[in-house]
C-alpha cells in the first residue's frame, strides 16, 4: 500500500520548509507504510514522551537540540515527566542536571508547553471524542482511546515528534473506526478488587495480545480512575495493545485466571519489603490524592513515602488541603517527575521499593535495578503506617 | 553444502545490510530491555539474554512497551552498537518503524505467508532494500 501525500506534504517531505519538516515527513513515511495507511490526517494534540534524561540519553539530548534549531510545533503539545523536582533537592549529578535542562530548552525552543506529566487527560481541555490526538507516553495513548474517546495510535516519542512538527498523523490502525472493535477478548476468572490487580491484568493482557484492540467485557466499567490508569498504563508497559474496551464479544478468548495472577508476580513482585514507598505511575491525580489521604485516617508513615504528581494537581491538592494533610504524614510530594525510570530511585541507595504500580515495578526491575515490593494501596497504608 | 534461502518483504526503511542472524519469537522493550550502550539484551526473561546486537541483522516479532523505545534504538545506532539491518515477522510497529527510519537502520517486514525457517545461530543473511528480500545463507 502507498501513502498518498498531498502536494504541500510532497513538498515538506522534498526540503522545501526545511530540514526539520522533511525529516518529520520522512518518519511519519516510514510509519505509513509500517501500518499500511493511505494518507495522513490532521492531529489536535500533541503528547511527548522522551524528556527524562534517564531514558533518551545524550544521544537523544543531542538529537533534540539539533532538532530544535530549526523545528517549530504546529499544534498544542504537551511533555512527559523529566527526570527530577527543579523545585526540590536532590543529590543527582551536575552532569545530569546539564543534560536535562538541555532537553528542557530544545522542548521549549519548538514550542512545548512544559507539563512534565504523563497523565495529561488529568491537566488539559480534552477534545471532543471522536477527534484524532498523537499521543506517545503509552498509559495516555490507552488512556485516550479506552476512556476518553480520543483516536491515537500507541505512538512512539519519534512518531509524536513528527506529528507535533507536521500536525499531521498517518490514518491507521486505532485511528480507524473499523479496527477499534476488538476481536480478541480476555476472560476474566480471578476477582478483581483493587487497583494492583487490574494492573496485573493490564500487563498480562499486553503480552498475551498482538492485536491492536482488546476487551475485557464488563469488567472494566464503570472502574475508577485508579484502577483505569493502573489498567492502561501496565497494558501499554508489557505489549504493543493501544486500547482496551469494555464490549462483550463472541470470538477467541484468553483465560485470565489465579495462575495468570501468579505469573506476573513472579516476574515483577522481587522483594518481601524495601526501604521506600513510592507511588505514581501514572503520577497520581486529585482523586488518588484524596484517597490515600482518607485512608491514612491521621495515621503517618512508617517508611519514607515519596508521591509522585503533576504540578498544577499539586498546587490544587495544597488549596484544598490534601498536600498539607499528605506532607505531614511524612510524603515527599514530587512533581515533574515520576516513578518510572526515576533517576531518585537507584539501587545504589536502595535494595527496594514498595509500590502498587506494576508499570513502575517493571521499570525498577529492569531498568533501574531496584527489587520491587508490589502490594495495593490499600495494603501499603494498613502495613506501613502507624 | 551452502544453500540460500530468499523471503520476501515488505519494505519500511530502505538499505542494504549484512551480518549474522539473531532470532526471536519474544517482542522486544527496546527501552527495558536492552543496555543502549553496549548493545547487550540485559533482560533475563528474554530468550536473548546476554546476546549483542551489534552487527547483527535482527529478526524479531514487533516491539513493546515504552514509546521512548525509538529513542533507544537511535542511541543504539548513535553509539555504534546496533543492528545492522531489521526484520520485523510479525507487524512493524511504530516504535521500530520510527527508530529506524530516524536511526537510517534498513528496516523490513517479512510478507504474511513466509517463514523464517529453523537456523543456526550466526547464520548469515542479507538484506536487500530495494527488491525486499532476506536472504539467508545456511551452511
Amino acid at each position: 500500500m502507498i501513502v498518498h501525500l498531498s502536494r504541500a506534504e510532497e513538498e515538506g517531505l522534498d526540503g522545501k520548509f526545511g530540514d526539520s519538516i522533511s525529516i518529520a515527513y520522512k518518519l511519519l513515511l516510514s510509519i505509513g507504510k509500517a501500518t499500511d495507511a493511505e494518507r495522513l490526517i490532521p492531529v489536535d494534540w500533541v503528547h511527548l514522551s522522551g524528556v527524562n534524561y534517564n531514558t533518551i540519553g545524550d544521544a537523544g539530548a543531542n538529537f533534540l537540540t539539533k532538532f530544535s534549531e530549526e523545528a517549530r510545533f504546529s499544534v498544542q503539545t504537551t511533555i512527559n515527566p523529566m527526570g527530577y523536582d527543579a523545585h526540590k533537592q536532590n543529590n543527582l549529578s551536575s552532569k545530569f542536571k546539564i543534560k536535562q535542562g538541555e532537553i528542557i530548552k530544545a522542548y521549549e525552543n519548538m514550542g512545548s508547553v512544559p507539563s512534565f506529566s504523563c497523565t495529561p487527560y488529568e491537566l488539559f481541555q480534552l477534545p471532543e471524542r471522536g477527534h484524532n490526538v498523537s499521543f506517545a507516553e503509552s498509559n495516555a495513548a490507552v488512556m485516550a482511546n479506552s476512556v476518553f474517546g480520543l483516536q491515537t495510535n500507541k505512538e512512539s516519542s519519534l512518531s509524536a515528534l513528527a506529528s507535533a512538527v507536521t500536525g499531521k498523523a498517518p490514518y491507521s490502525d486505532l485511528r480507524m473506526s473499523s479496527n477499534r472493535d476488538s476481536k480478541i477478548k480476555i476472560k476474566i476468572d480471578t476477582d478483581l478488587n483493587s487497583e494492583l490487580d487490574y494492573g496485573i491484568l493490564g500487563y498480562f493482557a499486553g503480552k498475551a495480545v498482538k492485536e491492536s484492540c482488546v476487551s475485557f467485557g464488563p469488567h472494566v466499567s464503570n472502574i475508577d480512575m485508579y484502577k483505569a490508569k493502573s489498567l492502561a498504563a501496565a497494558l501499554g508497559t508489557s505489549g504493543s495493545c493501544g486500547m482496551f474496551s469494555n464490549k462483550e464479544i463472541d470470538g477467541e478468548a484468553i483465560s485470565f485466571g489465579k495462575e495468570e495472577v501468579k505469573s506476573v508476580m513472579d516476574e515483577l513482585n522481587s522483594n518481601e519489603s524495601g526501604e521506600v514507598i513510592a507511588l505514581g505511575s501514572p503520577q497520581l491525580g486529585l482523586y488518588e490524592l484524596e484517597l490515600i489521604s482518607n485512608m491514612m485516617g491521621g495515621k503517618k508513615f512508617s517508611k519514607k513515602c515519596m508521591i509522585f504528581c503533576a504540578r498544577p494537581i499539586y498546587e490544587k491538592a495544597c488549596s484544598s488541603g490534601i498536600a498539607q494533610k499528605l506532607e505531614s504524614a511524612g510524603a515527599n510530594i514530587i512533581c515533574d517527575a515520576c516513578t518510572c525510570l526515576s533517576p531518585l530511585l537507584t539501587h545504589d541507595e536502595y535494595d527496594g521499593v514498595i509500590t502498587n504500580s506494576i508499570k513502575a515495578a517493571h521499570y525498577l526491575n529492569k531498568s533501574n535495578r531496584v527489587s520491587v515490593c508490589l502490594s495495593n494501596i490499600k495494603s501499603i497504608i494498613k502495613e506501613y503506617t502507624k | 553444502m551452502e544453500l540460500n534461502i530468499s523471503l520476501r518483504c515488505k519494505v519500511i526503511v530502505g538499505g542494504s545490510a549484512s551480518g549474522r542472524m539473531l532470532v526471536t519469537k519474544q517482542p522486544i522493550n527496546f527501552l527495558s530491555s536492552v543496555d543502549h550502550l553496549m548493545g547487550m539484551i540485559t533482560d533475563s526473561n528474554h530468550e536473548l539474554y546476554g546476546q549483542c546486537l551489534k552487527n547483527s541483522l535482527l529478526v524479531f516479532p514487533y516491539a513493546v512497551g515504552s514509546s521512548v523505545g525509538a529513542y533507544s534504538i537511535f542511541a543504539l545506532k548513535s553509539n555504534g552498537v546496533s543492528p545492522s539491518g531489521i526484520i520485523c515477522t510479525s507487524k512493524t510497529d511504530i516504535t521500530t518503524a520510527s527508530g529506524c527510519a530516524i536511526a537510517n537502520i534498513p528496516l523490513l517486514e517479512l510478507h504474511k505467508d513466509q517463514d523464517i525457517p529453523e537456523i543456526d545461530d550466526f547464520s548469515e543473511a542479507i538484506i536487500d532494500g530495494e527488491s525486499g528480500t532476506l536472504e539467508i545463507k545456511k551452511v
